[in-house]
């Protein structure tokens, strides 16, 4: 320490006054904000989530980053000098159960502010409510942009306004520029609509890209035996089977195939369950999309990081065996991220005055920088290309986004 | 036209997975035709098993076949146990099926509250083995499952053909008063029924943690199609579900193999219609 940065030797007496004043000083200003804070009436945002029922799996990932990003909100103050309440209910992963739930959130609950339910049935059903009650609708993973026709809804999952043309054509883009580009593709596709026409425009897409196909199949949902599907797919022996699959789907799949000996050279799967497909045995090179994923570029980001690490703990407590923000967390906390930032800039719990402020500017999140000034309040389709490495997901494409050393491999 | 070897793969496809539709539905059949009892649960059983044995062959690391051993005599007196309740209180058939869709959802909630509503998923090397039979593919975990299948669907209706405790079921199913002066001891026989009934659901939900990834919503997965076999098998039949399992498996598979597999669905729901106007008396 040098000699101007010492104390005087003068007066010590008096700055450990003035030490001892300001600390006190401090922590009263402190404990008064605390307490002023807890008292306010909090900030309720209302919203439901699938916590039982076919889509509780993923609807935990949401569940999980909600409390933090709410209780990490409520760390640094709240919205509007007021502590946030989450209001949460179970739709039972049931669409018209999500409708009425809104409309008790609403009317009953009476809470200030929606933040959407998971998957792009109970999210339709909430918008339509929302659109009744001129409410503000932000929310996480709706799948079909062209069914988003309310003004006052913003998506955080950033598919860009026409998926069915822009993944596929992400998707033949990355293995097309690799050394072994396909030349057939078998398409398998689930009936369950927001995977489905992304399955109907890779047909298109493949058809322009000079792709010969092969095999074009549609299973029903739910679905459990997948031996024949399987077995059609071995006898039709493409380059890239490109699978309209959702959940466990994927896995159905590749299970059936390894019973009859075979494993596809390429294949790509829309919205995986990203922990049974990163750790099955037979998943190798499995390729599927994502936004945000628990690594370097998109932790490069301190706020990314620092969530990515919180999940990874909470998860790993929750007794989730796949601990590791993928996709769904991410759009879920920059929903979280969205409702924030129109608030913070208008000042005000108005639903109009937020929307009108969302759908004006560009929001940094976790995810990029979203603008939402196309069709459906999409913009840009934020989508890169990740593969099954080693037993884990591998952001491998755009190059810019690739993780350290990480290519795309093909067969 | 598709290939032989791709049909053939398929009908060996719809071989297995009829003969789990039998596995599953076993249980069922029998207890709603001798017991009066319409038990959906039955379907939480089959979970339970199938958890227990993902949490004591995949987390504990014991044998399946241990863990088997280990199960049965559990859910022999949980099945025991729901019998009790139903002849204590008088539960009748229509009432069975309501009370039993509550005990699915409660066992649903409870697998949720320990498991999760995560996937789980038992990994075993054999897991997805198969045998090379000529140009076929026979996946071992599936021709074990449809082994174990064929035995106890064999086993029910030897049984139940010629053993003192089946004809006492069947003479106490058509008459249970004049079963009854002939010395039949229903109650007992009923819970003993309702423990078996409960124990085959446990053998079934053992091969349905080794073939599956599990999730508890998935308890409702195969509902319907079972009830389509156990009704076109006829109730209390164990080989007429045998072969109704094995009847509508195939019949799927093919389906898939020959046109869009989205039909299939569609196959197990026309035959039962198309059996019941046909054969009304097994409704």
């Amino acid at each position: 320490m040098t000699e101007a940065h010492r104390p005087s030797r003068a007066c010590p007496r008096a700055f450990r006054r003035f030490l001892l004043s300001a600390l006190v000083g401090a922590a009263l200003a402190t404990g008064i904000a605390a307490a002023a804070l807890a008292q306010a009436k909090p900030v309720r945002v209302g919203g439901t989530l699938a916590l039982t029922g076919p889509l509780a799996a993923t609807a935990l990932v949401h569940k999980i980053t909600g409390e933090i990003y709410v209780e990490q909100l409520n760390k640094r103050g709240g919205l509007l000098g007021r502590p946030v309440e989450w209001v949460l209910l179970d739709d039972q992963s049931k669409p018209d159960l999500a409708r009425t739930l809104y409309e008790k959130l609403v009317t009953v609950d009476k809470v200030d502010l929606l933040i959407g339910p998971y998957a792009t049935g109970a999210i339709l059903s909430a918008m339509a409510v929302a659109e009744r009650f001129d409410k503000l609708l932000v929310h996480h993973t709706f799948g079909i942009p062209k069914m988003a026709k309310y003004e006052r809804q913003f998506p955080a999952w950033a598919l860009g306004p026409t998926p069915e043309q822009t993944v596929p054509t992400l998707v033949m883009d990355a293995l097309a520029a690799s050394e072994k580009p396909p030349r057939t593709i078998a398409i398998v596709t689930s009936k369950f609509p927001s995977v489905h026409f992304i399955a109907v425009g890779a047909r298109e897409v493949a058809k322009k890209k000079g792709l010969k196909e092969v095999l074009y199949l549609e299973f029903e949902f739910g679905s459990r035996d997948f031996g024949p599907i399987a077995a059609r797919v071995k006898d039709a022996d493409p380059d890239l089977v490109f699978m309209g699959a959702i959940g466990l789907e994927g896995n159905l799949l590749l299970e059936a195939l390894k019973k009859l000996d075979y494993s596809p050279r390429n294949h790509y799967y829309a919205y995986p369950a990203p922990g049974p497909m990163a750790t099955a045995a037979d998943a190798k090179g499995a390729i599927s999309t994502t936004i945000f994923e628990d690594q370097a570029p998109f932790t490069n980001n301190k706020e990314a990081a620092d969530f990515a690490k919180a999940f990874k703990e909470r998860a790993t407590a929750a007794n989730i065996p796949y601990p590791i923000a993928d996709v769904q967390a991410g759009v879920s906390y920059t929903a979280w991220q969205l409702l924030e930032a129109g608030v913070k800039a208008t000042k005000s719990l108005d639903d109009k005055a937020i929307a009108k402020w969302i759908h004006d500017n560009k929001v940094d999140t976790v995810i990029g920088k979203l603008r939402f000034t196309e069709i459906g309040n999409y913009g840009d389709d934020l989508s890169k290309i990740k593969q099954v490495q080693d037993g884990k997901w591998v952001v491998v494409w755009p190059k810019e986004f690739a993780a350290p050393g990480a290519k795309l491999q093909v067969r | 036209m598709p290939s032989a070897t791709l049909l053939g793969q398929s009908v060996l496809s719809g071989i297995f997975t009829g003969g789990l539709y039998a596995l599953l539905g076993l249980g069922l059949s029998l207890s709603w035709r001798f017991l009066n009892v319409i038990n959906l649960a039955h379907f939480g059983f089959i979970f339970i098993g199938a958890y227990l044995t993902y949490q004591l062959a995949g987390v504990m690391g014991l044998s399946p076949l241990v863990v088997i051993a280990l199960i049965l005599p559990g859910l022999f007196l949980l099945g025991v146990g729901l019998q009790w309740l139903f002849a204590r209180f008088d539960v009748d058939e229509f009432a069975s099926l309501l009370v039993t869709f509550g005990v699915v959802a409660i066992v649903e909630a409870m697998i949720q509250w320990y498991w999760t509503a995560d996937f789980r998923k038992l990994e075993t090397h054999y897991g997805t083995a198969s045998l090379k039979l000529g140009p076929f593919y026979v996946p071992v975990i599936e021709a074990a499952m449809l082994a174990v299948a064929v035995a106890l669907c064999l086993a029910g209706w030897a049984v139940l053909s010629f053993t003192y405790v089946g004809k006492a079921l069947r003479a106490s199913a058509e008459d249970p008063a004049i079963a009854s002066a002939f010395g039949v001891r229903h109650r007992r026989l009923s819970l003993l029924l309702g423990g078996l009934s409960a124990a085959s659901a446990g053998v079934a939900g053992a091969f349905v943690a080794l073939m599956a990834t599990l999730a508890p919503a998935q308890i409702y997965a195969w509902i319907g199609v079972v009830f389509a076999a156990v009704i076109m098998g006829g109730l209390g039949s164990p080989l007429g579900i045998l072969g109704a399992g094995l009847l509508i498996g195939v019949s799927e598979a093919v389906t898939m193999a020959l046109t869009a597999p989205s039909w299939a669905p569609l196959v197990s729901f026309t035959l039962l219609i198309l059996i019941l106007v046909l054969r009304p008396d097994r409704a």
